[in-house]
């Protein structure tokens, strides 16, 4: 090793500086997008692997939500009998549970980031939020196939002359999607940086996240609710969203801008809370999960 | 600009033992309450040396305590340590995995750790697949993994198997796999663990050569944990060794070397017990080189006895023997050894009350380097096992001091006797 003198007064320049104390606020995105790549292949990882060495392969896409909308159309629409708008029930069911299907599942994914991914985490570092990202991405694509069904029913249903409408509103679907993404990671990133240490969360997540189903007009329009008790329901985020894609794209529901920007400031908010928790919580989490 | 690429300050990190459980949440609130009224963590302040053997009387355990070191660009800096002194606690701080309670760590470059080989590998993708993800995950991008597709595969040897999903690997092309894909990051700081202990010696050398590659040729910086000595004196320009959390030494690789081998072994190698038994109670079960104190490092060119004491209880016409088990690393009996057999002549005194010692020798060259437990049975009328007592000793035959060097890595098998060999020519 060659011998090097060392230089005073040259000012000391690091790359990487670790220590203890950590901003109350933190969001690192500027290092995700460095690792966008690793983002790319977890979300191909995600597709490529769910279905591998099954027969039926991406059709499981269908058949899952296709069941469900049976199974509801049969249990609440000629069982229990609730009225849908006028609408037909398979596709009523199916506007509801494709998009509730979407968020539950970034939610149920993401609140167990921590545990599911502790060997790797424990192994090496990149920025942890490349992991739910990456969860949100990959169902957004199982969402995206899921819709493509919805709208196949659509068609039939159109053309066989059912009273649903598309219209104008059905250009706020974008922002649907990136409604449900948020909500879903927000609060999943909150659960997940909760239950780290403790874990009684989690056995509240499952049961948790059907009952707020319920508590969501998904199988029932939210005009079922007698109106005094409409503001509780409308406190819940999801309310406006589902409302507004029944709304665009069959034409009967609910739509109010204050509904849906109240919606889209609460996921602003859940958002930013979950990332700085979340990132909060990856330093250490290590020594407590 | 200083040619420091790390450097450490006042590093400590705190473990809490225990469960966690509704206890904890009375910790965490008044940590909580501490933070807000802007005042430092109270379970700072308290805490003990981490001596895993030793029970202590606080929850609260320092795996690390004010280290100070730095690394210049280049070194390949060994650290060494028993099990348990702060290693891996130390590359976990390093790779950023887990955050320091206290002080601080400044580097410079990209820092790639390789604390396991093929880490995140998806059973169900392919080879192929699996390079992209696991050097994306080391913190390549794709590009540059594409850049060095076809050198990892022929470093790996797995051309055939490239499409073939991972799960149908053999372990070992897993794991020469997984370095391969480490070995071709490109960081200005490589931590590397223990990982290459897993592979054959062949993968060994070819794992050490492409480090050593990587810090000569490059100028980048190595670190290293090992538990292989010998590997540590050839590859490392210096060396650190902790011992119960704290930087004990820093220095030259055969000083440190050195003083944990003549500081790891005593105690190890004697212990006292009372394993009771209604008929014998053994009182202490111990190895030493002949002649020498307990504490006495074992090498493999000496003569060995172990030592049984024991104070028979009954007297009866009842033989009672010792039965020694040698276990390997990995727990396999490699053989047994018996008094039941080998003690052939026994006095009167053999079977009346009173203390009895055993001593059973190992000539000189007989094992290899490496680390040994002892089962102990005890042995009714040379054939009825009455008592069991698993891995009651551990103990460490370290390589004779003159093979240093000149052979790296250690020699395979787990014996290593001296055996006669003669030759004859013979003219046809």
């Amino acid at each position: 090793m060659n011998k090097i003198s060392t230089k005073p007064g040259v000012e000391e320049k690091w790359d990487i500086i670790i220590t203890p104390k950590k901003p109350l606020f933190e969001l690192k995105l500027k290092e995700v997008w460095q690792y966008k790549d690793l983002l790319f292949l977890f979300v191909r990882r995600d597709i490529v692997a769910q279905y591998k060495q099954t027969i039926l392969g991406p059709l499981w896409y269908f058949i899952q939500p296709i069941l469900t909308t049976i199974m509801f159309t049969i249990v609440f629409g000629r069982i229990a009998k609730i009225p849908t708008d006028g609408l037909p029930p398979m596709l009523f069911y199916l506007a509801g549970i494709t998009n509730w299907n979407y968020f539950a599942v970034c939610l149920s994914k993401v609140a167990t980031t921590f545990r599911t991914n502790q060997g790797i985490f424990g192994k090496v570092y990149f920025p942890r939020l490349v992991t739910p990202l990456s969860i949100v991405i990959s169902n957004m694509i199982q969402y995206g196939i899921q819709l493509l069904l919805f709208f196949g029913f659509y068609i039939y249903f159109a053309l066989s002359g059912s009273a649903a409408q598309i219209n104008m509103y059905a250009l706020f679907f974008p922002i649907l999607v990136i409604l449900l993404a948020g909500l879903g990671l927000g609060f999943g990133l909150v659960i997940t940086s909760l239950t780290t240490k403790y874990r009684d969360l989690v056995f509240l997540l499952q049961f948790g996240i059907q009952l707020a189903m319920y508590a969501t007009p998904v199988i029932y329009p939210l005009s079922q609710i007698p109106e005094r008790y409409q503001w509780i329901a409308v406190l819940n985020p999801m309310t406006a969203v589902i409302e507004t894609f029944k709304y665009g794209f069959l034409g009967q529901g609910t739509f109010s801008w204050t509904y849906l920007a109240y919606s889209f400031s609460f996921m602003i908010v859940m958002l930013f809370l979950g990332i700085a928790i979340f990132n909060k919580t990856e330093k250490n989490f290590m020594d407590t999960v | 600009m200083s040619n420091t690429v790390i450097k450490v300050e006042n590093l400590s990190k705190q473990y809490r033992l225990g469960l966690v459980g509704t206890g904890t949440l009375s910790h965490d609130l008044n940590r909580w309450w501490h933070l807000i009224r802007g005042k430092e963590d109270p379970y700072l302040k308290i805490g003990e040396v981490n001596n895993r053997a030793e029970k202590g009387n606080s929850k609260y355990v320092w795996a690390l305590q004010d280290i100070n070191f730095e690394v210049k660009q280049g070194e390949v800096l060994g650290i060494i340590g028993k099990n348990g002194a702060g290693k891996s606690t130390l590359l976990k701080l390093l790779s950023k995995v887990t955050a320091p309670s206290k002080g601080k760590i400044c580097a410079r470059g990209r820092i790639a750790s390789l604390l396991e080989v093929g880490t995140g590998f998806h059973p169900e993708l392919t080879g192929r697949e699996n390079i992209y993800l696991n050097g994306t995950i080391l913190g390549m991008t794709k590009h540059e993994v594409n850049h060095k597709l076809d050198e990892i595969v022929a470093f790996a040897g797995i051309e055939r198997y490239l499409d073939t999903p991972v799960k149908r690997y053999s372990s070992g092309m897993t794991v020469r796999l997984g370095f391969a894909i480490a070995a071709h990051l490109e960081p200005e700081i490589l931590i590397v663990d223990e990982v290459l202990a897993v592979g054959d010696a062949e993968f060994q050398k070819k794992a050490i050569g492409k480090m050593e590659e990587v810090s000569q040729k490059s100028g980048r910086t190595v670190l290293f944990v090992s538990h292989n000595m010998t590997s540590i004196k050839s590859f490392c320009s210096r060396c650190i060794l902790l011992k119960d959390g704290n930087l004990s030494f820093n220095g030259m690789p055969n000083e440190a070397v050195s003083k944990y081998l003549g500081g790891a072994q005593p105690n190890l190698n004697h212990k006292k017990v009372a394993l009771s038994h209604p008929e014998i109670e053994i009182q202490l079960v111990g190895i030493r080189e002949k002649n020498k104190s307990y504490s006495h490092p074992l090498s493999m060119d000496s003569s060995i006895e172990i030592i049984i004491e024991c104070v028979r209880k009954l007297s009866s016409n009842d033989r009672l023997d010792i039965t020694l088990q040698f276990k390997d690393e990995e727990g396999k009996v490699v053989f047994p050894s018996s008094s039941a057999i080998w003690l052939k002549e026994v006095q009167n005194d053999f079977y009346t009350v009173g203390k009895l010692k055993f001593c059973c020798k190992i000539p000189p060259n007989f094992f290899n380097q490496g680390v040994f437990e002892m089962n102990l049975l005890i042995i009714r009328n040379q054939k009825v096992l009455i008592a069991k007592y698993e891995s009651i000793l551990s103990f460490t035959i370290l390589p004779k001091e003159a093979s240093y060097g000149s052979w790296m890595g250690r020699v395979r098998g787990v014996l290593l006797p001296k055996l006669d060999w003669v030759y004859k020519k013979s003219d046809s």
